[in-house]
């Protein structure tokens, strides 16, 4: 996997960048926008998430643009691209693959960018702090066919060591073509 | 080399953008041309797919006596097509560079702009005439 990571690289140094910081008090910022106008922490997971699928489905084009990789050949070279260019092209980070098989994968960030601050307060222990992250997966992941669950199963903010997002492959999508005039 | 007509679709097989540059014989129906151009190249790719004796890649021109047609596909199913006259080399690259270049930068990153829906982005429209007439 030393080329995905040497690919990770060379795209990170063509994206533009924005500072770190900014990024992340912009991201607290709207998940606690969120919290106060949806009020509950169901509400504003399921928001975040949803964000994210239409942040998902545009990304993936930029990311196909700029990463020029070929279509992958199975589900956990899939995992292993996400890991190592995808995170590391749009959050500057890589993930670690892990429990990798033919439907399924977890991501795990030691470092977020999205919560380098944060800390939850007692009443949102239950907040998907970076649920936004599950639904750009699932975004990108529709665009290219393949229909997925995501779910953040760890979290540093949960006193975990780490952020782990689960992935789990639903659908592999078969292109059709629908004539209207039948 | 001499540019006819491009077309981009996307997956489900809606014409997002159709420009024509030169086409001595009009193009009499243009909806109806579309769709068989879709389906043409929908039921060649299947073809390609089934005739290939090796996994993986694609077609990626086809040529009559008059002209030649360029074909570029991306993972996430947008087609962008390029008629020019026979004398065009490989047009992969200006193709791929109509991707990642123009429909990303002017139409990905464009919040106003809503995918699936007919380009009509002055931006885009010029950076298209700008690239093609540079070819």
């Amino acid at each position: 996997m030393a080329h995905l990571r040497k690919t990770g690289d060379a795209v990170f140094s063509k994206v533009e960048k924005v500072n770190s910081e900014l990024f992340s008090l912009t991201y607290g910022a709207i998940v606690t926008q969120l919290l106060k106008d949806y009020e509950e922490v169901d509400a504003t997971n399921e928001q975040l998430e949803k964000m994210g699928y239409n942040i998902g489905i545009r990304l993936v084009d930029e990311f196909l643009a700029k990463a020029q990789i070929s279509s992958c050949q199975n589900f956990s070279e899939t995992a292993e691209v996400i890991a190592k260019v995808g995170f590391k092209m749009f959050l500057g980070v890589t993930a670690e693959v892990t429990n990798s098989n033919a439907s399924e994968f977890s991501l795990q960030l030691t470092d977020n960018p999205l919560a380098e601050f944060v800390e939850l307060p007692e009443q949102y222990s239950q907040l998907s702090y970076s649920n936004m992250l599950c639904g750009v997966l699932r975004g990108a992941l529709e665009m290219v066919q393949m229909r997925v669950e995501c779910t953040l199963t760890k979290d540093a903010l949960w006193g975990d060591d780490v952020t782990e997002l689960r992935v789990v492959l639903k659908e592999l999508m078969d292109e059709e073509y629908k004539d209207d005039d039948e | 080399m001499l540019v006819y007509t491009l077309h981009i679709f996307n997956r489900s097989g809606t014409c997002m953008y159709y420009r024509e540059w030169s086409r001595p014989v009009p193009n009499s129906d243009l909806k109806s041309n579309n769709k068989l151009m879709f389906g043409f190249l929908f039921s060649l790719k299947q073809l390609v797919a089934k005739i290939s004796p090796r996994k993986g890649g694609g077609f990626y021109a086809c040529s009559t006596n008059v002209f030649k047609l360029n074909y570029f596909e991306t993972p996430s199913g947008h087609r962008f097509i390029l008629c020019t006259d026979l004398s065009a080399g490989d047009m992969r690259e200006p193709l791929r560079h109509i991707y990642s270049h123009i429909f990303v930068e002017c139409l990905v990153k464009n919040p106003l702009w809503r995918p699936n829906e007919e380009i009509t982005n002055a931006n885009f429209v010029q950076s298209i005439e700008k690239y093609i007439t540079s070819l």
